[in-house]
């Protein structure tokens, strides 16, 4: 298991090829990758976004990521999973978050890769500010990642 | 009783400062009451931390509810529904 929170950004066929590296029993590799949007939802509309820049909160984030993992590996088979988190300022198309799991059937990698994603979004102490035309912006959370993390209980 | 208290992302900017270390009277035994506590300083204070305002706390790194029991020594944060991902 490798977890992550780094400034740097990663190469994905890298981490892909290393998370079922070595493992014959890995019949399934499911990932995701999260990039930054050039517009948000913001009070006068959809504004562009010139910047975005993460905040979090160094020791519970590593912390919350690792308990996600736990529990992602109680409940399905994960063989093997990477978590890659970034931090600091980020622009538009970058790469923000990074999850693949191997495992020995695709039902068990795609379940257990959507069920990290939307703990992250609810559990893990990472906040976004938007830059804009008009000045800073946190972006706010949303109902529906609530309702996202709620389904898997 | 002495606490360690964090304050993070548009919570810590409300309130203008990132951490405060602060000796608490020992009735205040829960999250909750700290919370009530603190938002009793008025001003940012009452508007960050009033009821009703979404926050989220954290106790040695942990996410955990109002009713969670505080001791001396701990960590505890403030800060707002995470945005991460």
């Amino acid at each position: 298991m490798k977890i992550s929170v780094q400034l740097e950004d990663f190469d994905a066929g890298r981490e892909l090829a290393a998370v079922r590296a070595n493992n014959p029993k890995v019949g399934a590799v499911a990932s995701f990758i999260g990039v930054v949007r050039d517009v948000n939802d913001g009070a006068t509309g959809m504004t562009a976004v010139a910047t975005m820049t993460l905040e979090h909160y160094p020791g519970m984030t590593e912390k919350a990521l690792a308990q996600i993992v736990e529990e992602a590996r109680g409940r399905w088979e994960v063989l093997d999973c990477t978590l890659i988190h970034r931090i600091g300022t980020l622009q538009p198309t970058d790469q923000i978050v990074f999850v693949a799991v191997a495992s020995g059937h695709r039902g068990d990698a795609f379940a257990a890769c959507e069920f990290i994603m939307d703990f992250l979004k609810t559990r893990a102490p990472f906040w976004k500010k938007e830059e804009t035309p008009d000045g800073g912006r946190w972006v706010e959370a949303k109902a529906a990642d609530d309702s996202a993390a709620e389904r898997w209980k | 009783m002495k606490v360690n208290i964090l304050y993070f992302a548009s919570l810590r900017e409300q309130v203008g400062q990132s951490s405060e270390a602060i000796d608490l009277p020992g009735d205040l035994a829960t999250l909750g009451a700290l919370r009530k506590h603190l938002a009793g300083r008025g001003g940012a204070w009452q508007a960050a931390l009033a009821e009703g305002r979404l926050v989220r706390m954290a106790v040695n790194q942990d996410m955990l509810p109002g009713t969670a029991p505080i001791k001396a020594g701990d960590e505890i944060a403030f800060f707002p529904p995470v945005t991460g991902g």
